[in-house]
Formats: structure tokens, sequence, C-alpha cells
């Protein structure tokens, strides 16, 4: 699971098994025994419903990383495949109530999947013939597009109130009926394993790796005879398959789906995820999922101004670890290898600790800043970091002020030793 | 026939409109080549800054400052943001102008709030020009045409006449032949972003008062300015000016003219069903031309991709 997919060509003695179906069972088992004790160790439905929002994101995420990561298609339509299979499978949820179909649950993300694939298919047909702008306009094109068609056809999409349906009514599946959070979490987390085991197979099959060398020279690749046409085509049904599982869970977990489903915030949101995680790994968007969904869940109840925090979060990544959180764990892969890792504990909390303080200092005076501001009149009294003060005295905004600037400041007092440290421990060799 | 006029006229000023801020992006584009996602929240910002400067100072000095802070702000991010994402190649480069957009929106409403701010339109212009058979044209809308075509026109003559406009399109096109006669390309390429994102500045200072300065007008037209410069193909400042026009025309056509879908397919032999609530194909009967307004530049937009790629001014396949 750790294998790099991207070809670094400053690395060129890298461990490559193109081709190669082989795969490390450890971290897959250690997965699967996390997803099923999770729910024992965090037992309140809250916590369920994020926890089923998180995997869910994850599958998307991952489909998502098939054409970004993996494939250097750029798309600003995607949550439109999710929303689409997710539509069908409630749909078929509402015939299944109606007609009495002996339709087990459990399958219903397949139909999903299909669906989104079959939409893929016919997307795919034209906007595969090139990579970059063009795929990623006409990705934009048909997002609009459909989520446009949303609020007029209201036969399939049921207009602005969108559509719903109660997943109880189908047959019990060996006697479970889906009444309760707890066993449709089981359902989305059996869904994750296998979707998540199927995506990385795919890319290790001779389609996947093609797809990474379609990506990085697609002139180079169709001298070697394949058709860079085809190689995205299919790496976009793929997708266009995950994210329709993804969808018909979505269907399962929530029982409605509207146009916001669909539209092209919920695309961008996928392509944060997705970029904040890091695309040059397979893990990367998974943890970008579970960051992210951390952080709208748990951060947004917090404070009001959370989005501001994640898109500064989102820039800082972009401008300063291109490679995403996955990039930054990797990065201390080489230091691991040679053994001096333990050598940038110290260093790493003599800069990072006050830096985080620093920054907790600066995220306080926005706040103080937006409760001055937008607070209602008289309302003097704010609470943050568990302490209850008068944001309109000076003292708060001074306390702020110097915690942000002493942060700050012995943060970059002690940057150039934690260089030094950085690059005492990427050497092979000497005294350590 | 004097609607037809009206219409005209509003198409026009919705299409001139876009053309101030697909102008700077279209620039942008063929010097970078990279699609700048924030221009819509340039443009909004220059509607901000405007209205906050026309609290104090009046409706000129925001149509004459606003637009020059947007510049700055747009250059300083060039200098500071974007040349850093450059090294990474062009996906971190729009995923990059991508956050911004997000970034900005956020920041707008942290300040201004998320309500629509009271920006109106000057009363020295705020008097009916003309009207045309009880259709009332308001001055503003001549004096946004005005300001426009000026634009245009002094964009032009810069561009293809100027010493500066022949150095900007060398380094367009062979940015290294051009450093290495000794100009200083990284600067060059600063400016063009800044006066890019000024210009969107401007059309958001005229823009601002009459479809409104609230912190979704970014999102309401930045995917449309896209759509106008892959129609009228990427780096072509003649294309984004047809396809401009074009999108303004269409959609104000479309809008005030209400043509029945269902008009169309009695037209072309099809018999209506008797049964409406039950046909599957019930909404394709009921659909009207203002509904679908507002993504027939999407449906063009697509259909140019798939059998022109280039677009319809455009030298280079997108």
């Amino acid at each position: 699971m750790t294998d790099q997919i991207t070809t670094d060509p400053g690395k060129p003695a890298q461990r490559m098994r193109a081709g190669s179906l082989t795969l490390t069972v450890a971290p897959w088992i250690i997965a699967a025994i996390a997803l099923m004790i999770m729910p024992l160790i965090f037992q309140s439905n809250s916590a369920l419903t994020i926890m089923n929002q998180m995997w869910i994101t994850v599958i998307f995420a991952l489909a998502y990383n098939m054409l970004l990561g993996q494939g250097g298609m750029l798309s600003f339509g995607h949550a439109v495949y999710m929303g689409l299979g997710g539509f069908f499978c409630m749909h078929i949820m509402n015939y299944v109530e109606d007609f009495g179909l002996a339709l087990p649950l459990p399958l219903l993300p397949l139909f999903g999947g299909v669906f989104g694939m079959g939409f893929a298919m016919i997307i795919g047909s034209f906007s595969t013939s090139g990579a970059g702008t063009r795929f990623a306009m006409i990705s934009l094109g048909v997002g609009e597009l459909i989520a446009a068609c949303s609020v007029i056809i209201v036969a399939f999409f049921g207009g602005e109130e969108g559509i719903s349906g109660d997943r109880t009514y189908g047959l019990p599946f060996f006697g479970i009926e889906f009444l309760k959070q707890i066993e449709v979490y089981y359902l989305i987390s059996f869904w994750l394993i296998l979707s998540a085991l199927l995506m990385y197979l795919f890319s290790r099959t001779p389609v996947g790796r093609m797809a990474n060398a379609v990506r990085d020279n697609p002139e180079r690749a169709q001298f070697l005879g394949y058709s860079a046409r085809w190689v995205r085509f299919y790496s976009f049904c793929a997708s266009g398959f995950f994210c329709g599982i993804a969808g018909g869970l979505f269907a399962i977990s929530y029982e409605i789906l509207t146009e916001e489903n669909l539209n092209a915030a919920s695309s961008g949101v996928i392509l944060l995820v997705t970029f904040l995680g890091g695309v040059g790994f397979f893990f990367g968007p998974i943890i970008g999922a579970i960051v992210f969904t951390l952080l709208q869940t748990v951060l947004s109840l917090q404070t009001e101004l959370w989005a501001i925090y994640v898109g500064a979060l989102f820039l800082a990544t972009v401008m300063f670890f291109p490679g995403g959180l996955a990039g930054l764990i990797m990065m201390h892969v080489p230091a691991y290898r040679l053994g001096k890792a333990r050598g940038l504990v110290v260093p790493y909390i003599k800069t990072l600790v006050p830096a985080a303080i620093g920054i907790l200092g600066i995220c306080a005076l926005i706040e103080m800043v937006f409760h001055y501001r937008h607070g209602a009149t008289g309302d003097v009294e704010m609470t943050l970091f568990w302490t209850t003060f008068d944001s309109h005295t000076v003292l708060p905004w001074v306390i702020a002020g110097a915690i942000a600037l002493v942060g700050i400041g012995i943060a970059r007092a002690t940057a150039p030793s934690l260089k030094e440290a950085w690059d005492e421990a990427n050497t092979a060799g000497g005294a350590s | 026939m004097e609607l037809i006029l009206v219409n005209l006229i509003d198409g026009l000023v919705t299409g001139l409109l876009l053309f101030m801020l697909s102008a700077g992006l279209t620039l942008i584009f063929s010097m970078m080549g990279v699609l700048n996602f924030a221009h819509a929240s340039f443009y909004m910002l220059g509607a901000y800054f405007a209205y906050q400067i026309s609290l104090a100072l009046g409706f000129w000095a925001g149509l004459l400052f606003a637009p020059l802070i947007v510049g700055v702000l747009g250059a300083g991010i060039e200098r500071y943001g974007l040349r850093r994402v450059h090294q990474y190649g062009h996906v971190p480069e729009l995923i990059f102008t991508f956050g911004l957009a997000l970034l900005i929106e956020e920041l707008v409403q942290f300040i201004w709030g998320k309500n629509q701010m009271p920006y109106s339109v000057p009363e020295v212009l705020d008097f009916t020009a003309f009207s045309i058979a009880g259709n009332s044209i308001p001055a503003f809308k001549i004096f946004m045409i005005f300001i426009s075509i000026s634009i245009f026109i002094g964009l032009l003559f810069v561009l293809t006449k100027t010493r500066v406009g022949m150095i900007i399109q060398a380094a367009l096109s062979y940015p290294r032949t051009v450093e290495a006669l000794g100009h200083n390309v990284p600067l060059i390429f600063m400016g063009v972003f800044g006066v890019g994102t000024a210009l969107a500045g401007v059309a958001g200072v005229i823009a601002g008062p009459v479809l409104g300065t609230f912190p979704g007008m970014a999102f309401v037209l930045g995917s449309i300015v896209f759509v106008t410069i892959v129609i009228g193909g990427l780096g072509s400042l003649w294309g984004a000016l047809v396809a401009s026009l074009l999108i303004g025309w269409i959609t104000t056509f479309a809008k005030s003219y209400n043509i029945a879908m269902s008009d169309i397919l009695n037209g072309l032999g099809f018999a209506t069903p008797e049964n409406m609530s039950e046909n599957p194909l019930r909404d394709l009967w009921t659909v009207t031309s203002p509904q679908i307004a507002d993504i027939l530049p999407y449906i063009l937009m697509v259909l140019i991709l798939i059998f022109r790629p280039a677009g319809l001014f455009g030298k280079r396949e997108t």
C-alpha cells in the first residue's frame, strides 16, 4: 500500500513492480480490523454518522484520484457520477418498496456503480480524447448541465426538494433490516474495503499502469502502441463505476438525494479533499477524506469560520506541500530507512509546537475580529478556547497578539536548526 | 421589432461585461497556459472595494481606485503565490487558483457579511437615457457599453501598436527568446496578470450596482467566463469578444422570448400526450426557453469542444 505511484525521475533505483498484481496484505487486514472496531470505540450515533460520511467520501476520493492522480485528468464535475448513481439507487429503492422486488439492500450500490459507469461511458466517449484543459472544461460543462437539469427534469431528479426513500422496506438480508445506524455502518465498511481493494488492484493492472504512462507522456505511450484515448476512457469508466458505488451508499445512508449532490460545489469539495490528502499516493485520498470530514464536522461545530481555515489550509498545501498530507508523510521514509528519523523529533517539537501555538493565536485574533464586527449589538461576551471574555476590551487582543507573535517568532528562530537536522537525517553515513 | 432592439441592447451590455472578464482571462491564459479560476473573484473584489470607496469618496473615486487596488492585489498574488506553484506544473496551478477563489469568497463573507451590499447607481447616471416603444433604457447601461468599448479599443491599441504590447505578444509566444533579448519576462507576466485582474475589477465596479454586490456574485459569473473563452478559442482576444457577445445575446433572447418545447414538438408533428402527469417525458414537454437560457452556453461549449476543439477563433488545440 505504500508503493509510490508517481515515477520520480530523480530516483531511478525505485522498485517498480509494473503490471504485477502482488500486494502487501498487512495494511489491508489492519484497515479491515480498524473499520470493525471503530464503532466499539466511538459508540454515539453522531460518531457513526460522521464515520459513515467519512467512508463514503473515502470511496469517492479514491475514485476521483483514479483520474487526477493516476490518469492526470482534472475533472471539475465529478460529483455528477456519484450523484447520478445515488439518484438511480434511490429510484430502485422506491421501486422495490412499491413492487416488492426481491433485491437485497447490500447489492444496491452495485447498481449505482453500473449506472455511474454507463453515464461515464457516454461522457467519456467524447471527453477523453484529450487530457488537460479540454477534458477539464468538458467536465465542467457537463457538470453544470446535469446540475441545471436536476431542477428542470423533475421526473428523475425530483426538482428542488430532491427524491427520498426508505431503505428498510426491502427484504431483510439474513435477518438484518438496516433499521439501525450500526448496520448501515458495517455495510458501508464492507463496500469501502471491497472498492478500495478493487481500485488498488486496478492501479496494478496493465491498464492502470498505462494510465500512469499516458499521464506522464501521452506521445511516448502512443509510440509504444497504446491508444492514449482508450487508456483514459477505461480509467474514466472505472472511476465512474466507483463514484456510482459511493452514490449508492450515500442513498442508503441518507435516504435523500438533492441537487446539492450534483452541483459544482460538491465537485469542488472532492477535488479539495483529494489534493489535500495527496494525489501521488494511493492512500493519499483516504487521509484527505478523513481529515476533511473531521474538519468539516468537528470544526464547523466550533466556529462559523471553518471554511476560511480549510481554504487557507488548502492554499498552504498547494503552495508548500504539493504532495499533500501523504507526500508529507512519505517525505520521512528516507530518513526512517537511514535510521535517523529519531534525530528529527526534538527539532520538530522545537519548531512545530511554537508554530502551532502561534497559528492558534492568529485564529483567536480572526475569531475576535469576526465577533467584533458581526456580533449582535450589546453582545460583547465571547467564548474561545474554554475561556469567556469581553471582546470589546483591549486585554484579550493583546494576549492573542502576543501569543501569535511569540509563537511565530520562536518557530522562525528555530527553523534553521530544523532545516539542518532535516538535511542531516537525509544524508547517508556520518555519525548519528 | 422594438423588442428585438431592446434585447439587442440588453444582450450587448451582458456580452460586453462578460468580455471585460474574459479579455483578462484569455490574456492570462495565453501567458501562463493556465485558466485562472479566481478571475471572477477579482471581479467580486472590484465591486466590494468600489462600494467601500464609494461610501467615503463617491462612485467615481471607486471606479478609479478599486480596479487599481484589485490589479495590485492580483500582481501580488502572481508574484508570491502563483509563481511559487508554477514549478510544480499546470495542475497544481489550476488547483491553486481554484482554492484562491474559495478563500476569497470566504474572506469577503468574513469582512462584509453574507447580505447584499446597498451599492447603487450614482445619481448622475440614474435617469432614463431614451426609451424604445415604452421600454426605457437607463443611462447606466449606455455608460457600461461606453466604458467596455473604450477599454477594448485601448487594449487593442496597446497590444498591437505600442512597444510594450509588442514585447507582451512576443513574450506570450516565445518567452525564452524574449528573455534572452534582455527583457524581464517574469515582470511582464506579473504586469499582465495585474492588468487582467484590474480589468475584472473594472467589470465588478460597473456591474456591482446593476447585478448586485453579494458574496455569490463570483460564483454566478465564474464558470460562464470560462465557457466564453473556451468558445472563443483560448488565447484569442477577438474570439473572447465574439463569444461574449454571442452568449450575451443568446441568453437574453432565450429569456425574453418564451419558446415552449411543446410548440416545437407540435410543429415537428408530434402530438401532445393526453395524460401529462403520468408521462415519463413530461418534463421535456413542459420545458420553455427561459428555463434553459442559463445552460445554453454550456451546451454550446460542449458542442464546440467536440466538433471544433480550438474554439471559434483559436489557433491551438486546448
